[in-house]
């Protein structure tokens, strides 16, 4: 079983396919429930600990705004604990009051730099590219056990 | 440790949320069951979610999928009735992806069936240095 990163961390779609094949999808929701039973904080992901800066300094300078540095105390540990990734590029809803087209960037970077296997593909328009994307994925998948 | 999973159904689906519903009751598990229009809320023991998580997919199989949610059911900081109405976050996600479930339902589908995928166009690549050289010198020359 490897753990599989996918982008956006909220996708159902990827997590459930990377599930199918019996690896483990890391997805951000995980992380956002170890915040959730954590004692002390009235409405995570949205409080942070004094922790969580800290984790996002590793990642994005003080300079940077102040959303990547919190996005980024919840993916970064994602990021370190992934062993493959599979990406969606240029999709609208990592976008807007979801998302952060600065942290889709950072994120992207680094996954691409540690060097671990990475799929990026788009969300499928019709039936044939549907077609495509589950089987590319699978071969992904297949690929890595 | 306690665990939280969305059952969403493919609009293609044949399968109700009821249906799910009643499938997991008559598994006996400890399991907090939450019918929504999308699916089911499953909440319980990670030991038992998994085991109703294996049991609810194979009732269509490709058209059933499941997420993990960070909030239990009902949690006051994201349930609707605590908060005067509105969409919860995360519902977008969901609503975005739900309009592309019945696509990747006939990818799975296909794939279950053992068909090779659609011979794909030639994969989009970056010219190569000869082939830039090549572009300039034909587009300025």
């Amino acid at each position: 079983m490897v753990k599989v990163m996918v982008y956006p961390p909220t996708s159902m779609i990827l997590a459930d396919l990377v599930e199918r094949k019996g690896h483990e999808a890391l997805v951000v929701s995980k992380e956002v429930r170890k915040k959730v039973v954590t004692p002390g904080l009235d409405s995570p992901p949205l409080n942070m600990t004094p922790e969580d800066p800290k984790k996002g300094l590793k990642y994005a300078a003080v300079d940077v705004p102040s959303g990547v540095r919190g996005r980024m105390a919840l993916l970064g540990p994602m990021i370190e604990e992934a062993e493959a990734a599979i990406v969606i590029k240029g999709d609208d809803c990592t976008l807007g009051c979801t998302g952060c087209a600065r942290t889709n960037e950072l994120t992207r970077f680094l996954l691409k730099t540690k060097r671990i296997p990475l799929l990026e593909l788009e969300y499928p328009e019709d039936e044939v590219e549907a077609k495509r994307f589950v089987f590319k994925i699978r071969e992904f998948l297949e690929g890595l056990s | 440790m306690k665990s939280t999973k969305y059952v969403v159904t493919s609009p293609d689906s044949d399968v109700l949320p009821s249906d799910i519903a009643l499938r997991i009751y008559e598994l006996g598990l400890e399991i907090n069951v939450k019918e929504t229009c999308f699916g089911v809320i499953i909440d319980g023991e990670e030991e038992d979610v998994s085991a109703t998580v294996e049991e609810v997919r194979k009732m269509d199989e490709s058209n059933i999928f499941i997420k993990d949610r960070g909030f239990s059911p009902g949690d006051p900081r994201r349930c609707r009735g605590h908060r005067g109405g509105g969409a919860r976050p995360g519902f977008y996600m969901m609503q975005h992806e739900s309009e592309i479930l019945p696509l990747i339902s006939r990818g799975l589908t296909s794939e279950a069936r053992g068909e090779d995928p659609p011979a794909g166009v030639e994969a989009k690549r970056r010219p190569t240095l000869e082939e830039l050289e090549a572009m300039i010198n034909e587009e300025f020359s």
